[in-house]
């Protein structure tokens, strides 16, 4: 007779890491060359100067309620870094500034978006990413067929499709590991774990020890990796992409990482955050530790470090220039782009409305 | 019907390599209905899939079929079960093409059977095409005829808009009609005149459409004249045909198989009103 018994009892794991907090590299080979983490810090550094400039700009009225990637530049950057643009597809959330836009999605259209107009979601024809998704998870289910139909079409190319901890809650999210699982899509599962959705914590989404232990129960393979850690995040989801490709099928990453800054816009979090450990966290900086790893390397000083702020500023400035002059969406457009064909009741309400606005442009 | 339905699928999916069915028990069983009866032996199970049981991510995934440049044929068993994906088809489906500014086409054709009539449990008899009918994006069509079945099916297939395509549960075997072996397709948006009268139009679509026209008939041995109309594609709407015939008769009454509080009837005949007034 078999014996009924509960399945093994997991230790919990610790991330995969590769750099230290200080920023040191263990003792095996990097997984970047130097050129690419000069590149990927350009894209983190990039992300923190438009941050504030969008944060800035949202308290003047100017833009609408808008999330920053505060903390979570080497996760969103380590993963994007490791994909190519030409044949790879990024389905995102809301929160990975720096991977569209590495992508190709124009800095201008982004703030557009945030400035309330349509043509913010315009993305450019060979620019491979899905538009930024609000319905929480709703963009995983998108990113598995994606996957699936550029491997039955027979091509190499892979999605990655990033989403929170609070989003794997959703029913899209474990739909989605179990179909990927079934067809080996060739889908990377990225999931952003910031300690928080909205106020609510990680240990109220899931009573599991980790998000990557849930990909077991889906015959997928999870991993966990330090998601301040741009190296390990890099070579991690490098990994999975090469592994996709080579028709191995998907991988659920978990990019343990922390949310320094406020939700959005219109969050409080000093009703929820525990001060000591946003400031344990904080001295966990990603951007700061790259620093420190490329002055070990003996490649980083004051000057690089300003030069590339300036370059930074001007690539958000030129961007904010454009984007501010930029006519204003008409409201017909909001008629447009609804439907290939569009029914005659749509287009009669659309010249209703440009009649009664009087010419409206 | 159902046979038109399972010919125009093997008929479109011969003539168009991209096209790809995927539901639950869509292969070796065909379908439940078996509408997809014989196209995987046909064409393999990398274009007939039998996927999990879950409709969030049958759908949802369908949208990335799409985009990757196919173009799925999503069956959802029953439509009493499509609010498993309703976000996925209301959200998503209706919407990719504007929040991206046009970049995103959805080629799909979302099919389902619906209605009462053949002693269902519950939950398989739903009608729930109202709800589909409010988001802008989605066009809706729901064939009373068998020769419709077939054209407006290949019409949906041919679209770069996605369409939700209901099946009468009732109509699958009891409706029966002439339908020609070639290709062909009914264009969306067009109405039908089932029946021509004089004295009131009675406007109908699916399994609905029946019972309209044996009301017509019973009421022209009283003497009463009635223009059964069956819409066969509740978005878009064919406003031209209803104002057609309602100005020719003068009244107007609508027949569905839904409750008669539903959102959909009130709704159709307010804006009918508002419609004929203005012109
Ligand atoms: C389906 C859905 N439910 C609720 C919301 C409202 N909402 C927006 S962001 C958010 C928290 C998301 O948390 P997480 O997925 O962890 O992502 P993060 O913001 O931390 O990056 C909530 C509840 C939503 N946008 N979509
Ligand atoms: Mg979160």
């Amino acid at each position: 007779m078999s014996e009924s018994r509960f399945l093994p009892n997991f230790e919990s794991i610790a991330p995969f890491s590769r750099l230290s907090d200080s920023g040191i590299l263990d003792s095996g080979e990097s997984p970047m060359s130097d050129e690419a983490v000069l590149e990927a810090l350009r894209y983190m550094m990039l992300t923190r100067v438009f941050d504030d400039k969008a944060t800035s700009m949202q308290r003047q009225g100017r833009f609408g309620t808008f999330s920053s990637v505060r903390g979570q530049e080497a996760s969103v950057v380590g993963a994007a870094t490791a994909l190519d643009p030409v044949k790879d597809w990024i389905v995102p959330q809301y929160r990975e500034f720096p991977a569209l836009i590495r992508h190709g999605y124009p800095i201008e259209n982004f703030a557009l978006y945030f400035m309330g107009n349509p043509k913010g979601g315009t993305i450019p024809p060979n620019v491979n990413m899905l538009p930024m998704q609000i319905s929480l998870a709703a963009q995983i289910p998108q990113a598995t067929g994606l996957a699936w139909g550029l491997k039955m079409q027979g091509g190499d190319g892979v999605a990655i499709t990033f989403f929170g901890d609070g989003a794997s809650s959703e029913g899209d999210f474990h739909e989605s590991l179990n179909l990927a699982g079934i067809v080996k899509a060739p889908v990377i599962f990225f999931l952003q774990n910031n300690g928080w959705a909205i106020s609510t914590p990680r240990e109220n989404q899931t009573a599991a020890r980790s998000f990557a232990e849930r990909a077991i129960g889906y015959g997928v393979e999870g991993v966990i990796v330090d998601g301040n850690d741009l190296l390990a995040v890099h070579e991690v989801t490098a990994r999975a992409v090469a592994k996709a490709r080579a028709g191995n099928g998907p991988t659920l990453i978990e990019s343990v990482t922390y949310r320094t800054g406020a939700h959005n816009t219109a969050d409080d979090p000093s009703r929820y955050v525990d001060q000591q450990e946003l400031e344990k966290w904080q001295q966990k900086d990603p951007v700061e530790r790259v620093k420190n790893y490329l002055r070990s390397r003996g490649i980083w000083n004051e000057n690089l470090e300003l030069e590339l702020l300036d370059s930074c500023a001007a690539q958000i400035d030129a961007a904010m220039e454009i984007a501010r002059n930029t006519p204003l969406a008409t409201s017909e457009a909001l008629f447009d782009h609804v439907y290939a064909e569009p029914p005659q009741r749509m287009l009669d309400q659309k010249h209703d409305w440009a009649i009664r606005n009087g010419g409206d442009r | 019907m159902i046979e038109a339905i399972r010919e125009c699928l093997g008929q479109e999916m011969e003539a168009d390599n991209r096209v790809v069915v995927i539901g639950e028990d869509v292969g070796v069983l065909g379908g439940v209905f078996r509408a997809t009866d014989g196209l995987q032996a046909r064409f393999g199970k990398d274009r007939v899939v039998d996927m999990p049981l879950a409709e969030g991510v049958i759908v949802g995934s369908g949208i990335g079929l799409a985009m990757s440049g196919l173009r799925p044929v999503i069956e959802l068993q029953f439509l009493g079960f499509g609010h498993q994906a309703f976000h996925q088809i209301g959200q998503q489906v209706a919407r990719l093409r504007y929040r991206s500014q046009g970049r995103h086409a959805l080629p799909l054709v979302i099919r389902s059977p619906f209605g009462g009539g053949v002693r269902t449990p519950e939950l398989h008899s739903d009608a729930f095409e109202a709800f589909y009918t409010h988001t802008p994006g989605l066009k809706v069509v729901a064939p009373a005829t068998a020769y419709d079945a077939k054209g407006l099916l290949a019409a949906a297939m041919e679209s770069d808009d996605p369409v939700l395509y209901l099946e009468p549960l009732k109509g699958y075997r009891l409706t029966k009609d002439e339908v020609p072996d070639e290709r062909y397709t009914v264009p969306l948006g067009k109405l039908r005149i089932a029946r021509a009268g004089a004295d009131v139009t009675l406007i109908a679509w699916s399994a609905a459409v029946n019972v309209a026209e044996r009301a017509a008939e019973e009421l022209s041995e009283q003497g009463i004249s009635v223009e059964v109309l069956d819409l066969r594609s509740l978005n878009p709407l064919d406003i031209d045909g209803i104002s057609e015939s309602v100005s020719k008769t003068g009244r107007v009454a609508i027949l569905s198989s839904k409750s008669a509080s539903t959102v959909w009837k009130h709704q159709s005949s307010a804006s009918l009103l508002l419609i004929l007034l203005i012109r």
